[in-house]
This record gives C-alpha cells, sequence and structure tokens, in this order.
C-alpha cells in the first residue's frame, strides 16, 4: 500500500443490506471496511452485488438497511452531487457534446472553481493522463483506451477523497489493458486515493489491488491481500473463482486440532482447519494444482495425502505441462508441473499433495 | 490460397455476369415511372402553374409582372395575417414543444406495456381526423361546456373561447402533437441516461444536469419535431376555421378567399410562394442549426 494522502477517505459498510421490490435480494448483509489510501477491489460474478455495493456507495440507490460511512459520516441518504466521489463507468459514461477539456472541467464548473485555476488543473490531469494534444477533440474521436483515459482524468481532476471504478477496462483489449492496470496503479500511487474497483476478472483484482473482497450471491465471501485470498482460501466459492483448485466434498470429521479429514467414498483427505471450518456436515478440501505432484504408486508418505487415479490426459502449455487425472474415488484432478516431467498417458499413478497445502472449508 | 480464389471469382460474378432474373437490373428506375407520371401531372403541373400566374400582371394575366406580389405586400391587412401567422406557428411549435416533451421523457422511462398504450393513445388520436377533433374542442370551449363550468363552479365569470387565438392554439397544439412526440422519443430512446447520472456524480445537481446534459443531447428530436410542426402550422386551415374568427384570419384562410370567392388565382399564388420560402427558410434554418450542433455528431 503507498502512503496514503491526508484527504483520503475511509469507507464502512455496516449490515448493509438492498433488496429490489419481491425480487431476490441483491445484497444480504455486508461488512466491509475499506481503509485510508488502499486500493480494494469488489470481485465477483455478474449479480453477486459488487456493483451494487458500488451503487450504494456512490449514491445512485439506497439500502433498504444498514449505514455506509465515509470518514465517520453516514452518507447513506445523500444524493450522489454531495458525495465527492469520483466515479469512472464501464463505458466511461464521457459528455459526447464536449470536447476532452469541456468534459474534464466539468466538474470543476459544478464547484465554481475560476477560470485559470480552472485551465491549470484540466492541464495538470490531461499531462498526467497524457492526453494534452486531445484537449479539443470530441470523445467520439478517441480510441476506447484514449476515451478510459478522459473519464480517469474527469474523475480525478476535483481531487475526490474517494475514487470509484466500475469494470474500468472491460471494454479494452488484452494487450491495452495491461498497460492501463498499470498505468491506474501510478495514479493512484500519485493520488494517494482511496480507491474502490469493481471488476469479474479474477487476474485484473490479483494485478492491482491492496486487497480483494469476493463477492457471491450478495454476501462477500472473504477479505484479504491477493496471497491470502490464493494461499488461503476460506470458502470452497474463493478457491475455485481465484485461481484453479482441486475440490473434493465430503463429510467433516475432526480428526485433531490442526487437521480434519473429507471422508470421500472411503478415502480420507486431510488438511488445514481455517476459521470457518465447520465441526460436522459437509465441507470440502482444496488444494492448488501446482502444489500437487504426479509420482508412479508408492506407500504414502508422512505429512502428505496420496489419491490414486490414471492419467487422462497431458496438455502442453510451454512454461508448464498440466496433468489431468482420473481418479478411484471418482472426479478428476488437475496437476501442473514443469514441462520436462514426462509420464506415458494412461498410466496408473498417484497425485500427491501435502497437507500444509490442503485447506478444509466450508462446502458451498 | 484456395479461398482466394474462391473468393475473387465470386466477387467478379457479382460485378459482371448477372443471374437471369436480374439481367434488367439498370432499368429497374422504370417502375417507378408511373408514380413520376403521377407526381408530374398532379403535383409539379399544378405548382407550376400557380407559380406561373403568380408573375402576371392584374389587367393582362398573359403578361409578366408582379402586380400580386405588391399586392400582397402593400396591404397593411395582408401584412398583419402574415405576421399572425408566423407568430400562431411559432406560439403552436413552442407550446407543441412544452406539451410533448413530458410526454416523450414518460414515453422513455415507463414499462413496456405502458409505453404501447402511450403510442396507441398518440396514433388513436390521430385516426379521428382533424375535423373531429376541432369540433371535440367547439364542444369543450363554448359558453356552455366543461371548461366554462369549472370557470363558473369556481366563481369566475364564463368566459368567450371560440373565435379567440387561445382557442386556435390550443386546437392546433392538440393536432400537431404528435409531430413533435415521434421524433422526440426517437431521439431521446438513444440518450444513455447514464450521462445523467456520471454528472450527478460529478457534482451537478438533477436539475443542473437535466439542463447541462439530457437537454442538448435531446436537441437532434426537438429541431426535427419543431420544423414539422411549424411547417404544418404555417399552412393550418380547419383548425383556424373552425375554432378561430374571420376578423383574426391566418394566411391559409386568405388563400382560400382569394381562391374561390374571387377566383384570383394569381393573389393565390403569390401567398403560397410567400409560405414555400418560408418552408424553405425553415429548411435552411433548421440544417445550419443541427449542423452548429455536436449532439448530432453524438448520436449515431
Amino acid at each position: 500500500m503507498t502512503a496514503p494522502s491526508s484527504s483520503a477517505a475511509e469507507v464502512r459498510f455496516v449490515s448493509v443490506a438492498k433488496r429490489y421490490g419481491a425480487g431476490p435480494t441483491a445484497i444480504e448483509s455486508l461488512d466491509l471496511t475499506i481503509r485510508r489510501g488502499e486500493f480494494i477491489t469488489l470481485l465477483g460474478p455478474s449479480g453477486s452485488g459488487k456493483t451494487t455495493a458500488l451503487n450504494l456507495l456512490a449514491g445512485f440507490q439506497e439500502p433498504t438497511s444498514g449505514q455506509i460511512l465515509i470518514d465517520g459520516e453516514d452518507v447513506s441518504r445523500l444524493p450522489p452531487h454531495k458525495r465527492n466521489i469520483g466515479l469512472v463507468f464501464q463505458h466511461y459514461a464521457l459528455f459526447p457534446h464536449m470536447t476532452v477539456r469541456e468534459n474534464i472541467a466539468y466538474p470543476l464548473k459544478q464547484r465554481r472553481v475560476a477560470k485559470a485555476e480552472m485551465a491549470r488543473r484540466v492541464d495538470d490531469v490531461l499531462r498526467m493522463v497524457s492526453l494534452e494534444i486531445f484537449a479539443d477533440r470530441l470523445p467520439r474521436q478517441l480510441s476506447g483506451g484514449q476515451q478510459q483515459r478522459v473519464a480517469v482524468a474527469r474523475a480525478i481532476v476535483f481531487e475526490p477523497r474517494l475514487l470509484l471504478m466500475d469494470e474500468p477496462l472491460g471494454a479494452l483489449d488484452r494487450k491495452l489493458r495491461e498497460s492501463v492496470q498499470l498505468e491506474l496503479k501510478r495514479i493512484h500511487r500519485e493520488l494517494g486515493a482511496t480507491v474502490v474497483f469493481v471488476t469479474h476478472d479474477q487476474e485484473e483484482a490479483l494485478v492491482m489491488s491492496d486487497r480483494i473482497a469476493v463477492f457471491n450471491a450478495g454476501r462477500i465471501q472473504q477479505v484479504g491481500t491477493a496471497e491470502e485470498l490464493y494461499d488461503a482460501p476460506e470458502t470452497q466459492f474463493v478457491a475455485q473463482f481465484l485461481g484453479e483448485s482441486n475440490c473434493w466434498v465430503g463429510e467433516v470429521s475432526p480428526n485433531n486440532d490442526a487437521l480434519c479429514t473429507v471422508a470421500g467414498a472411503c478415502r480420507e483427505i486431510a488438511g488445514q482447519r481455517t476459521p470457518r471450518t465447520p465441526t460436522s456436515g459437509l465441507a470440502a478440501a482444496i488444494v492448488r494444482p501446482e502444489r500437487c505432484h504426479v509420482v508412479a504408486r508408492t506407500a504414502a508418505i508422512e505429512g502428505w495425502n496420496s489419491v490414486p487415479g490414471r492419467l487422462r490426459e497431458v496438455v502442453y502449455l510451454g512454461s508448464q505441462r498440466k496433468m489431468i487425472v482420473d481418479l478411484e474415488i471418482g472426479g478428476s484432478a488437475v496437476v501442473t508441473c514443469t514441462p520436462d516431467v514426462v509420464l506415458p498417458s494412461e498410466a496408473a499413478v498417484c497425485v500427491r499433495f501435502p497437507i500444509s497445502a490442503t485447506r478444509i472449508v466450508p462446502a458451498s | 490460397m484456395g479461398g482466394q480464389l474462391l473468393s475473387g471469382g465470386v466477387m467478379g460474378t457479382a460485378g459482371k455476369a448477372r443471374l437471369p432474373f436480374l439481367a434488367g437490373i439498370d432499368r429497374w428506375w422504370l417502375v417507378a415511372l408511373p408514380v413520376l407520371a403521377f407526381l408530374a401531372l398532379f403535383f409539379v403541373y399544378p405548382s407550376a402553374t400557380i407559380l406561373l400566374r403568380t408573375f402576371t400582371r392584374f389587367d393582362a394575366p398573359q403578361v409578366g409582372g408582379l402586380d400580386n406580389l405588391v399586392w400582397f405586400f402593400s396591404r397593411d391587412a395582408n401584412r398583419a395575417i402574415l405576421l399572425r401567422t408566423f407568430v400562431v406557428a411559432g406560439l403552436s411549435t413552442v407550446l407543441t414543444s412544452l406539451v410533448a416533451f413530458p410526454y416523450a421523457y414518460l414515453m422513455t422511462q415507463v414499462r413496456p406495456a405502458v409505453r404501447t398504450l402511450m403510442f396507441g393513445v398518440l396514433l388513436v388520436s390521430m385516426f379521428f381526423g382533424i375535423l373531429l377533433r376541432n369540433f371535440a374542442w367547439v364542444v369543450m370551449l363554448q359558453m356552455q361546456g366543461p371548461l366554462n363550468d369549472v370557470i363558473a363552479a369556481l366563481g369566475f365569470e364564463r368566459q368567450r373561447f371560440l373565435g379567440t387565438m387561445p382557442a386556435v392554439l390550443m386546437g392546433m397544439t392538440h393536432v400537431l402533437f404528435p409531430f413533435m412526440v415521434l421524433p422526440l422519443y426517437a431521439v431521446l430512446r438513444g440518450i444513455d441516461t447514464r450521462l445523467v447520472l456520471a454528472a450527478e456524480s460529478l457534482g451537478a445537481r438533477p436539475a443542473r444536469a437535466f439542463w447541462d446534459i439530457y437537454l442538448p443531447l435531446s436537441l437532434p428530436g426537438f429541431i426535427a419535431g419543431a420544423l414539422l410542426v411549424f411547417v404544418l402550422a404555417l399552412g393550418f386551415f380547419i383548425t383556424p376555421a373552425v375554432l378561430g374568427s374571420t376578423q383574426q384570419s391566418l394566411l391559409s384562410q386568405l388563400m382560400y378567399a382569394q381562391f374561390y370567392r374571387q377566383a384570383a388565382f394569381g393573389r393565390a399564388g403569390a401567398m403560397a410562394l410567400v409560405l414555400l420560402v418560408a418552408t424553405v427558410a425553415a429548411l435552411v434554418l433548421a440544417s445550419a442549426l443541427s449542423k452548429r450542433s455536436r449532439a448530432y455528431e453524438a448520436t449515431p
């Protein structure tokens, strides 16, 4: 995290819920504290409630219950134009009848900034997003990437305490997206403002965020740094939405203090308990493909899980080899390894992975 | 390689050799010939005749001259009628805009079923015909009509509406209403309302955001509708005849009088020419306005 500017906002969602009429609940209950100056990503599939959370924060919708606090002040019922929040829309929402300069000056005009000061600040942000020479063009005369930068410039020119971005890279092609990601990180560093970024793209979330809040079905599944979420997922959804995971669902049976096992068709898989692991009922054992090995069948080793199976397919991916193993207990496992591991297909093998890298989480 | 050859071959076919049933494609304009002949006979010929008669002398209708135009512009009564016609057309354009905008805006906001209903109301009122609708206003506005009943119930004196300009304007606004709503709705439908939200998020009060963003983007619809309504209003005849008075007649009524009562084709032609010039001027103005408006470039 970068040094937060003194004006960066702290945001707190306190038991916020949003329901639309009789339809499904958009947000069940949201408790989240966004720290001063951090870059937080709300990540989730469409319909998970992340965009609703953003709209509530921007003031386009009112929560059905609960409070939203910005710097301790309850803004739940405050209209958007009084919130002083910069917002970058999914499709930029640039004013098509105004030039780039007029678009960027718009928020300053609403704040009755003096003419000379306005021109100076517009020039400053134009330079920041390297669009000086496009100042007098209309938005439709710009490329997608340039329009995106105008949208960012317009959202930061009034130095808001909080910057919200709703899938701002969704409309850009892959190559451009990567450079814009770095650009946005730089702007965040220079501004020091708090940034809330909404995306359904897990890779984007991993690259950009200080912390990630994973949403599903109107609830936050887990909040943490990219490492925390990837290495120590607390729910089956997080493990499978963020990167790839091998997953076995079964009855949980408390083994000892640190481990618990999932009985999947008479086979036990041991793993680490997490804060939300149930003491009985259904649970899922989770392990990342790169933590697994494919080995010849041998006796079990202390500290490792071994699951016998048959090698179905080997996919060569250049930097690595991906093996798919049909397991004797049903289902299959994915194992990634360095490309120099070569095994004949249809071989009888064991998938072996350390108990320390296996997590037992609530099944979803 | 094979694909390239194939596509080249197909293009060649389209360019030169034709399928038998398309053999006469460049003679298809023959199909339009009956329509062209019809227009020539019933539109070009009478229009040209009227225009030719305009430029003749009173004493010798076969000789060219400007008597008719001089007659029209030299009389105070005629000039007053011309001015009144423009004022009434302008006012009814403004009134129609004011009434049509909320209606068209509402159409973009409601559920599809309600929208269909609103379309239906618009079209059904057009089906009833201009005369019937104007007589409805006669019933509405007469001394013992519903409007005066309300006025009397409120404790005021009954007013004479029929034969006044306000009555004419009400009738014209009613008749012209759909001509403003339809082009306006077509444009409003395409405006991205998130732009207004964006303006609010940037600090604009809702009314300000509407004024700065929504209204300029709706301008193309306004101009198209206003052009239609203004030009139609210039030539309105039935409504001022039914709801207005002969003391306050409009150009079309004067034209009718000259044409039918006095058989002064030349004078009527002079007035038709004035209206034609006004219409062309309105078109030129509208296209100049639309060129200046960036909203046009914004809408695809």
